[in-house]
């Protein structure tokens, strides 16, 4: 089973290291993001979202989705907390 | 928790940092549209308030957040940011288009509403779910 495991596992990181020789080099002008959508966010931002500030037009409105996804992941983690150590709610919660 | 490690010294300072962190928890929620800040690292200040009285007075000092208040809190918060976007759905625009929100400003502003509305709704989702783990660890093993 565990040689699987380590199968299973080298597959895998060789199909994402083969992809990311595909990726472009980190700072390259030319990749995609730096000549379609950034120069975008720089020049209307301000005009489009209302926010002086790129991260916040980003973050919070071209990327509203993303936020609500990492924000229900801290959700989801804070719960899985409880379900691990098995607290339960009611005992010390609102009675006292 | 049920022994608060409280002393006259930590008792006053804690009475005199709690006020000022919540200001500054305040302060970075909203603020957070032209500075660094924002929903994530204000609802942790939040928490840290939150936790820093809960350690000093020990659990009892709930503070009008008991342990099922916080995971209302959380949902809350997932809630508002969730219906901020159905919110905007049902003025005709798309998923957390925030622009189409009937609000008696131009659209830029009405956006800028929007961002805040969702900074609130992330902060009480980090809040709730700070308090949340603390609470689960500290009472962990208290009940049996």
């Amino acid at each position: 089973m565990k040689a699987v495991t380590w199968v299973v596992f080298a597959l895998a990181a060789g199909v994402l290291f083969y992809a990311a020789s595909d990726l472009p080099r980190v700072g390259d002008i030319e990749s995609p993001a730096s000549v379609h959508v950034s120069p975008r966010y720089i020049a209307k931002s301000h005009d489009e979202t209302g926010a002086p500030n790129f991260v916040t037009g980003v973050l919070a409105d071209y990327r509203g989705y993303d936020t609500l996804g990492e924000t229900t992941v801290i959700f989801t983690a804070g719960l899985a907390c409880l379900l691990i150590l098995g607290v339960r709610l009611g005992a010390g919660g609102d009675d006292k | 928790m049920r022994t608060p490690f409280g002393s006259a010294v930590l008792d006053a300072a804690c009475r005199l940092l709690v006020p000022f962190v919540l200001i500054f928890a305040v302060y970075v929620i909203a603020h957070g549209h032209d500075s660094p800040g924002g929903g994530f690292q204000g609802g942790t200040i939040l928490a840290a308030a939150v936790i820093l009285i809960r350690l000093v007075h020990g659990q009892d000092a709930i503070w009008g957040l008991t342990r099922v208040g916080a995971l209302r809190l959380a949902c809350g918060g997932v809630a508002v940011f969730a219906g901020i976007g159905f919110l905007s759905l049902l003025f005709a625009g798309n998923y957390l288009d925030y622009g189409v929100l009937p609000l008696p400003l131009e659209t830029v502003k009405v956006r800028v509403m929007g961002t805040l509305g969702i900074e609130i709704g992330v902060a009480m989702a980090v809040t709730g779910v700070l308090v949340l783990i603390f609470d689960a660890l500290t009472a962990w093993g208290e009940e049996d």
